[in-house]
């Protein structure tokens, strides 16, 4: 166990590492400065204040160099000053945002999860039944569907012509005055469309892996074996079938959550939601490097926690990997 | 054969088939876009803005009066065009790094597959929203980006293929008659792991156009006016109200033309790996 723990950190580091250098030389070498949006906004600035503003941000220092000195302040959670004009640590905008972003995605794995599991199951035992068919036609046009527009068509539906539910932000206005209750639900009611489109497309995807994985088990010999011993079908399934069926399914969660992270930049655009996505897209475009690696950064630890927790998930369920 | 082999390469073939006219409507739907668009699909109208769907505008039109018929005509050589640049781009990729990969082994495999490692733990999405954003928004750098970002799948299912062909007869017999390695990899070994390459190309393609349109809708891809049904539908989410024609129609394009690409993939894998007829229908 303790030579798998090893193992795993280091490769972890090695992958984090790699990820900043990627990001990191990728910023670096794109054309345009980023000092060019400072000064654009103050056409009057001289060459003088411009090389000032460079050395400032040791822009003229070699990239290696920038690296080293990014990376010695990363470690202790320092990203550096924002180009924006508040001017506020990098680390502190991050932190009010990343909740949010955090807690949508959890409740989106917990629904994927949740609802794709059992119909991947259902759809493995009756397989070529009606109810088979139409889940994978129902997975086809999952896998396919656009989660923006997807989300358009619910914002359509049910906030312009049912005026059921709210469509942008996370508050109503007058979100101040609300009692406690009032408050929860009010913020409930403004992640239910946000939280259905980030997990529709999982829900597609790994109830489909999970149809074919436990096709897999079915045809194994201790199967065989077990329905020779006389368990019920319920038992034979649920026992020993999806304790082996659920392996692939760790490791496709875990190789899944890069794309919930990056995903979450549409759905916080679409529904204005006021997260990690929508605070990288508006970093990008104002060209603040800072803001942009620091982002870029924390999606990486948050990917590599996933994978570490996807491990562990499977070392919980196959003993085998633990050696 | 056994009737369940029967019935499931029928199947195959039914989704393959249904795949296909679908990706064929697709293409002349982008060649004959000069021919049968009804409208320029850069004409501003301002008499006709936001016209609902109609005899004289079959789906209505945008903004600016353009017809949206039009537009999304020429949209569909848009996303053809990214699908397959980006795709092919991808695919290059993938083949060289996965066949130097399988075909050394030991330490190249090993830095080779870090690097796949590291580049599928970054949130790709990020990356190109970056990348895009610090370059400009032009057609040939998102068809760059998104091939850059998008070719680890490919590079892994080559490696597989070339792990298991090095030690074949006829390889070694290539070796033994002194053939160079490049000539072993290109007309030996690659020929003969073409199946899933192409399987997995045809599924990118479908990845590939639903990453354009995301970027296109969040407009920083394709650039208006430049039709593509990424920023149409962008006009329509900033219409939401008033024009639901802007947000249905080209939507409804890129969900059909993703599933046509799926359901050739899917069914040229069902067609092309024997091991599935039996068992997964």
């Amino acid at each position: 166990m303790f030579t798998y723990l090893t193992k795993k950190t280091l490769e972890m580091l090695i992958t984090f590492v790699g990820i900043t250098i990627i990001s990191f030389a990728i910023i670096h070498f794109a054309p345009g400065k980023p000092t060019d949006v400072l000064t654009d906004l103050n056409p009057k600035i001289t060459p003088e204040a411009r090389a000032k503003l460079e050395k400032y941000y040791g822009l003229d220092k070699p990239v290696t160099t920038q690296y080293a000195l990014w990376m010695k302040r990363v470690v202790m959670l320092d990203f550096g000053e924002s180009f924006s004009s508040d001017h506020r640590a990098v680390w502190t905008k991050i932190k009010e945002r990343l909740p949010i972003t955090l807690y949508i995605n959890i409740a989106s794995l917990l629904i994927i999860l949740a609802i794709a599991i059992p119909i991947g199951i259902s759809s493995a035992v009756r397989r070529h039944t009606l109810y088979d068919k139409i889940t994978t036609v129902g997975v086809f046009v999952g896998f396919a569907m656009p989660g923006f527009w997807l989300a358009l068509l619910l914002m359509m539906f049910f906030g312009v012509h049912l005026h059921m539910l709210p469509v942008a932000g996370l508050k109503s206005a007058g979100f101040a005055e609300f009692s406690f209750s009032q408050k929860v639900i009010d913020i409930l009611r403004h992640l239910v469309l946000p939280i259905f489109v980030s997990s529709f497309g999982g829900i597609a995807g790994i109830s489909r892996y999970m149809r074919g994985s436990m096709l897999e088990v079915i045809r194994q010999d201790y199967m065989t074996t077990a329905k020779a011993k006389g368990l019920t079908p319920g038992k034979i399934i649920y026992v020993h079938g999806l304790r082996n069926a659920l392996l692939p399914i760790v490791t496709i969660l875990g190789l899944s959550i890069p794309g919930l992270i990056g995903g979450s930049v549409i759905f916080e655009q679409v529904f204005s939601i006021p997260g990690m996505g929508q605070l990288f897209y508006m970093s990008v475009m104002s060209r603040d490097y800072p803001l942009v690696m620091g982002i870029l950064t924390i999606g990486a630890v948050l990917t590599l926690a996933g994978n570490l927790f996807a491990d562990l998930g499977y070392a919980a369920v196959d003993p085998r990997t633990r050696r | 054969m056994k009737k369940s082999t029967v019935r499931s390469r029928f199947r195959a073939n039914k989704m393959t088939v249904a795949g296909g006219i679908i990706v064929l409507c697709l293409f002349l739907a982008a060649a004959l876009a000069p021919v049968i668009s009804p409208y320029d699909p850069e004409a501003v109208n301002r008499h006709s803005v936001l016209a609902a769907p109609s005899l004289e505008h079959l789906l209505g039109t945008d903004d600016l009066g353009r017809d949206v018929l039009s537009r999304m005509l020429y949209g569909a050589g848009i996303s053809l065009s990214v699908g397959f640049v980006s795709v092919g781009i991808a695919t290059a990729v993938g083949i060289a790094l996965g066949a130097v990969s399988g075909y050394y082994g030991k330490a190249v495999d090993a830095a080779v597959m870090r690097f796949v490692d590291i580049m599928l733990s970054i949130p790709t999405f990020f990356l190109i929203l970056a990348v895009i954003a610090f370059l400009d928004s032009s057609i040939w750098n998102i068809m760059a980006v998104i091939g850059l970002t998008s070719w680890m799948g490919v590079s892994r299912l080559v490696r597989v293929e070339f792990l298991s062909l090095k030690n074949r007869e006829y390889v070694l017999a290539a070796k033994a008659s002194g053939a160079s390695d490049l000539r072993i990899i290109l007309a030996h070994m690659l020929p003969n792991s073409l199946a899933p390459v192409i399987i997995s190309a045809v599924l990118g393609i479908a990845a590939a156009v639903l990453v354009e349109s995301a970027l296109s809708f969040l407009g920083i891809g394709v650039q208006p006016p430049t039709p593509s049904w990424g920023n149409i539908l962008s006009a329509g989410k900033d219409n939401l109200e008033i024009a639901w024609w802007l947000s249905v129609f080209p939507g409804l394009a890129i969900l059909v033309t993703v599933m046509g690409y799926n359901l050739l993939g899917e069914g040229l894998r069902d067609i092309f790996d024997p091991r599935l007829w039996d068992e997964r229908s």
